[in-house]
């Protein structure tokens, strides 16, 4: 059984340019891109850099901090493949490295979110044996 | 500055009542045909007078090669054909599009073709499962592996994360929405064809509808219709001869930057102020000089981010505006006099659409019970996705 999820939901399938990014999930490392030419760190995994469109990066590990930039709780499932998890909280969070993501809030009080508040991520091993999810909790 | 030279109008228009459910099985040729009869009759204009087509991305028979399958099955000759695909802004977008088409010299009138998105009914085929997010759930595509694993799918969500962080950064009261959403019911009350017609609502009905994703309820959401649309839009000399009043299309705007809100760059500041402001000065009217607001409204914050962005009050001050001003047909800032989308109904892209037609139909003076008794102006908004697309148009008539 999953940590967070209860297994309906759709899993990550990552392409050759993205495998490096999951693979790094599988040690609980969350993997950004840090372009060569102008240094903007930046967040999907992807080619080119999306200030410059230089496409020489390097992978830098981020610390898991963030802050959390805004949410909502979903009372009401917005995807068939979420329905056993009502209500459960969405999140963009924004890494202490700059770079915002897109996340679920985990082991948070729905009634209680606050935004501008520190965020950490946690894993959840259970969805795949090729990744883990990065989910965040408040810190 | 350079632009548009407010030398092509609207003449005529075409809208289906949105349906809860399609009353019939219409292909997407058919309806297009329909659409465009309509419209054309509508405009007092021949179909041989039709040499351009704008549509949509999708129609049911064919994944490509879509104005032409649409060319011929209408008979049109076309001088100029293309596709917009830009969510709920396609509308406003089609609009532009046709009259620089026209300002340009390509062609001289232009029919604008929207529907609902229909699956395409194969009797020989199982039906495939839909794509999750707008198409975004394809292998490979950002949508498919960073946001919709994450359950980041589908547009109230991403509303819902806006209005969190605009309460967060300059105080909102849910009531101040729900006014939005109870002012526009008001507006649909006086058009035939609004789906909530014969339904007003209260503030009470608002608050207490259900929460769906915090802090909108059920109430601020667009319900999902089934419906179509069609605008003619034409040159200066047809338009002087037209038996309607012309809305003559004198500025327009665009902007773009995010398809996944989350890296919209400010979720408080939206694209829309440099599409609007560009209209505006295009057109080298002021704010204070727009009769009425037709300002696309998937969900209540739309509209109250809209009114800000477009430069209608300042940042951080759309409760207090809406407070303050009576928005519907009868008050002092009537906008979305239809009902807008979350009280006419949204018909796929034919609810962007909507917003253009109604601004057309109040500056025609063909706006039946909920005419103005002024409107020479109109500024519509057409937005995408979540706060993505944004189109801006303004309309005036002679």
């Amino acid at each position: 059984m999953p940590r967070y999820r209860n297994g309906t939901q759709p899993v990550p399938f990552p392409t050759p340019v993205t495998q490096p990014f999951w693979d790094g999930t599988k040690q609980h490392k969350l993997l950004l891109q840090k372009c060569s030419a102008c240094a903007h760190v930046f967040y999907y995994a992807r080619t080119h850099c999306p200030a410059c469109l230089a496409k020489e990066f390097e992978w830098v590990e981020a610390s898991g901090r963030g802050t959390l930039y805004s949410y909502t709780v979903c009372r009401r499932a917005q995807s068939p493949d979420f329905a056993e998890d009502t209500p459960y909280i969405l999140a963009a969070v924004t890494l202490e490295e700059g770079p915002r993501m897109s996340s679920l809030l985990v082991d948070a009080d729905p009634e209680n979110v606050p935004i501008g508040g520190p965020v950490r991520v946690v894993w959840d091993d259970d969805v795949s044996a090729d990744l883990a999810m990065p989910y965040f909790t408040p810190a | 500055m350079a632009g548009l030279r407010g030398e092509a109008a609207i003449v005529g228009s075409a809208e289906w009542a949105p349906k809860r459910k399609p009353d019939k099985l219409w292909m997407g040729l058919e309806a297009y045909a329909e659409l465009a009869r309509m419209a054309l009759e509508d405009a007092g204009l021949k179909a041989s007078d039709v040499d351009g087509v704008i549509t949509g991305t999708n129609l049911m028979e064919a994944r490509m090669l879509v104005p032409s399958a649409i060319a011929e099955y209408l008979g049109i000759r076309a001088n100029f054909f293309d596709v917009v695909d830009l969510g709920g802004a396609t509308g406003a977008a089609m609009a532009w599009r046709a009259a620089a088409a026209i300002e340009a010299g390509m062609c001289e009138t232009v029919v604008c073709l929207v529907q609902t998105q229909m699956s395409p009914p194969d009797p020989r085929v199982e039906q495939a499962a839909v794509a999750r997010d707008w198409g975004g759930g394809i292998w490979g595509s950002p949508q498919a592996e960073f946001e919709i694993p994450f359950g980041h799918v589908q547009g109230t969500y991403g509303y819902a994360m806006i209005a969190n962080r605009y309460r967060y950064e300059f105080g909102l009261k849910e009531e101040q929405l729900a006014k939005i959403a109870v002012e526009q019911r008001f507006n649909a009350q006086q058009h035939p064809k609004a789906v909530f017609r014969g339904q007003p609502i209260t503030l009470d009905d608002v608050m207490n509808s259900p929460m769906i994703c915090d802090p909108l309820k059920l109430l601020e959401i667009v319900m999902p219709c089934f419906g179509g649309a069609a605008l003619v839009i034409t040159s200066k000399e047809k338009a002087r001869q037209s038996k309607n009043r012309p809305a003559w299309i004198i500025g327009a705007g665009e902007h773009l930057t995010h398809r996944s809100v989350t890296y919209e760059p400010d979720f408080t500041h939206s694209p829309i102020k440099p599409s609007a402001d560009r209209a505006f000065a295009m057109s080298g009217l002021k704010r204070s000089e727009i009769d009425l607001a037709s300002l696309y409204d998937c969900y209540t914050i739309t509209v109250l981010l809209t009114i800000e962005d477009a430069g209608f009050c300042d940042k951080g001050e759309g409760p207090r505006f809406v407070d303050e001003h009576n928005m519907t047909y009868l008050g002092d800032w009537p906008m979305n006099t239809h009902g807008g989308q979350l009280s006419f109904g949204q018909s796929g892209l034919a609810g962007g659409m909507s917003h253009v037609t109604e601004a057309y139909l109040q500056i025609a003076g063909r706006a039946e019970g909920r005419q103005l008794a002024k409107c020479d102006t109109a500024f519509v908004n057409g937005n995408g996705g979540i706060m993505s697309e944004q189109v801006s148009l303004i309309l005036r008539g002679d």
